[in-house]
């Protein structure tokens, strides 16, 4: 018998496609009027009725946050931080689960029980005691104040486990056999045979930390040093009530995840299943 | 003698503890230390520098006389009323409505996910536009003047809805791969018995064969609804009248504004409490129903 894992491909019909494509459009619809805004001359963002379409389209508000607003400062700091997380998490937990999966060590169930029961710890409701330690450290308003608290991870460290579980035990032998060290396995073998999912991985840590507010917020004070999302909520008192400038901000601060999303899009959709513990 | 033992019984054991030092480290550090203080600080007057001395359980006296806790321990329960169930139906419906698509379907998707991969401030600043009182394009085409983020009755609904619409593509990609983990021959088995129409093929088949995602779609967003706190503090503010404010922002008043450690961390503590019951009352409830 022929397995068909997936769900009949050909049973839609073109009034499904139609109904989906009309929702999907009204769905976005919020984000192509911020854009329409955004690209709109400042008198006709208020205008009754108003353009459905920027006529004429302009980039003024662009030019206006992009020269008046330290949002390249913001966006240095969002790219800095995010790819350190991300560099930083993929390494120790791809190491510490490495140790898990293939070492044979005393209190290693225990260590791992911990490290799911850690899992179940709401992070937000943590900050307190976080502030008071960084601000003890002098960390308040600097990229490690930003950066470490951050790089706690079990879901990182739970999927690769499960990943380097399902390895062939023959593999890890025969390199030991050879004289291979742990180290160099874990570097020559597992990870090539797991560029996959180490992708989906850095992808979505990237994004997450990218949008992450509730810490960032906290812990940078100071304009200068914010990231994205943080940096843009300052700019509507700035403004008053330029919704062409404050939308532009916001298509600004859109941009790279969306493109992100353009690109990546099949190890989006695979690495966000993966860490809601569905396998993708 | 032991370090021998050790070596043969455990012959990599010294790699492994490099492996995981690291890891472990930021564990304690990040995350178990904060939690067994946010615990000691909740029995403390302490300020938001952590200076302060024990007092006993005189925080969690208060807390439980204090309306303004209450207040947002039900302002975040009506916001999980309106979300969590809502939410899940909306990711479910599109989900079986992509589906039935012949075309585009990815493209679909993407309109769907776009807004999930966005920060929230981004989401939280298009919406304040779109539902503007008085130049909003809702506004417009309802012919209307409603102040949604500063009234009563509309401000927690508008709240919801901004949620749903930011967060509904992730419950949608959960969905639809619980959908193309349902084997074809289910289907196929049923026509065969007579089941084929639409509503009673959803009922007999695709429903109890997606409860495990469902389940899991309404635990992940209750835990993570307890924690409302952005679009909340960036769409109302906790107003009108403290209408809107949910337990975390409080937390947040209490600790940033008001400078009480101490008594933040009481709030937070009650705020773990029930993430924890909740999760362990949800997945026994889930289960019970999944195997049934």
């Amino acid at each position: 018998m022929k397995k068909k894992p997936t769900l009949v491909v050909q049973s839609g019909t073109t009034f499904g496609t139609f109904v989906g494509v009309l929702i999907g459009l009204a769905w976005i619809f919020p984000f192509y009027w911020a854009m329409n805004t955004a690209l709109s001359v400042d008198t006709d963002t208020i205008k009754m009725p108003p353009n459905w379409f920027p006529t004429p389209m302009v980039l003024d508000s662009f030019k206006y946050v992009l020269d008046n607003t330290p949002i390249v400062l913001w966006y240095i700091n969002s790219v800095v931080t995010s790819l350190v997380v991300v560099v930083i998490v993929l390494l120790i937990t791809m190491t510490g689960a490495y140790a898990l999966s293939q070492i044979n060590f005393p209190f290693k169930k225990t260590l791992f029980i911990t490290f799911l029961a850690g899992f179940m710890i709401p992070a937000a409701t943590n900050v307190v005691p976080l502030f008071m330690f960084m601000n003890q450290l002098n960390m308040v308003n600097t990229y490690w104040g930003l950066i470490l608290p951050q790089l706690v991870s079990p879901i990182a460290i739970i999927i690769y486990k499960q990943f380097f579980d399902q390895m062939p035990g023959e593999l890890t032998d025969a390199a030991r056999i050879d004289g291979a060290g742990e180290i160099r396995i874990l570097f020559r073998i597992f990870l090539p045979l797991n560029w996959g999912i180490t992708w989906a991985l850095a992808i979505v840590l990237f994004i997450w930390t990218w949008n992450n507010f509730f810490w960032p917020f906290i812990v940078m004070s100071s304009t200068p040093k914010m990231t994205i999302p943080i940096g843009i909520t300052q700019v509507t008192s700035w403004y008053g009530i330029a919704y062409g400038r404050i939308m532009a901000s916001a298509v600004l601060a859109a941009l790279p995840m969306a493109i992100v999303y353009v690109i990546f899009q099949r190890k989006v959709s695979e690495g966000v299943a993966m860490t809601a513990g569905i396998k993708g | 003698m032991a370090t021998r033992i050790m070596k043969k019984r455990y012959p990599h054991w010294k790699t492994a503890l490099l492996l995981l030092t690291p890891f472990t480290l930021v564990y304690v550090l990040f995350l178990i230390y904060p939690t067994a203080r946010v615990l000691y600080l909740s029995f403390t007057d302490s300020d938001i520098a952590g200076i302060g001395t024990f007092i006993g359980g005189d925080n969690y006296v208060k807390l439980i006389t204090d309306k303004l806790f209450w207040g947002s321990l039900g302002n975040t329960v009506y916001f999980i009323l309106l979300t969590v169930v809502p939410n899940t139906a909306a990711g479910l419906l599109i989900a079986l409505l992509l589906d039935k698509m012949k075309r585009f379907r990815s493209f679909a998707q993407v309109l769907f996910f776009l807004p999930y991969i966005l920060p929230v401030s981004v989401v939280t600043q298009i919406w304040l536009w779109v539902l503007n009182t008085n130049y909003g394009i809702y506004n417009f085409l309802l012919g209307n003047h409603i102040n949604w983020f500063k009234s009563v009755a509309t401000a927690m609904p508008a709240v919801a809805l901004v949620t749903i619409w930011w967060t509904v593509g992730f419950n949608i990609l959960l969905f639809i791969a619980g959908l193309k983990a349902i084997p074809k021959e289910m289907y196929e088995a049923a026509a065969l018995d007579g089941v084929d129409k639409g509503f009673r093929v959803f009922r007999h088949i695709t429903w109890p064969l997606l409860w495990p995602v469902t389940s899991l779609v309404l635990l992940l967003q209750l835990i993570a609804q307890w924690q409302i706190f952005n679009q909340v503090y960036l769409l109302t503010n906790g107003g009108p009248f403290n209408k809107t404010i949910v337990v975390l922002q409080y937390m947040y008043v209490q600790a940033f504004q008001n400078g009480h450690g101490g008594y933040a961390s009481t709030i937070s503590m009650a705020l773990f409490v029930i993430i924890l019951i909740t999760s362990l009352i949800q997945l026994r409830f889930l289960s019970l129903r999944g195997n049934s």
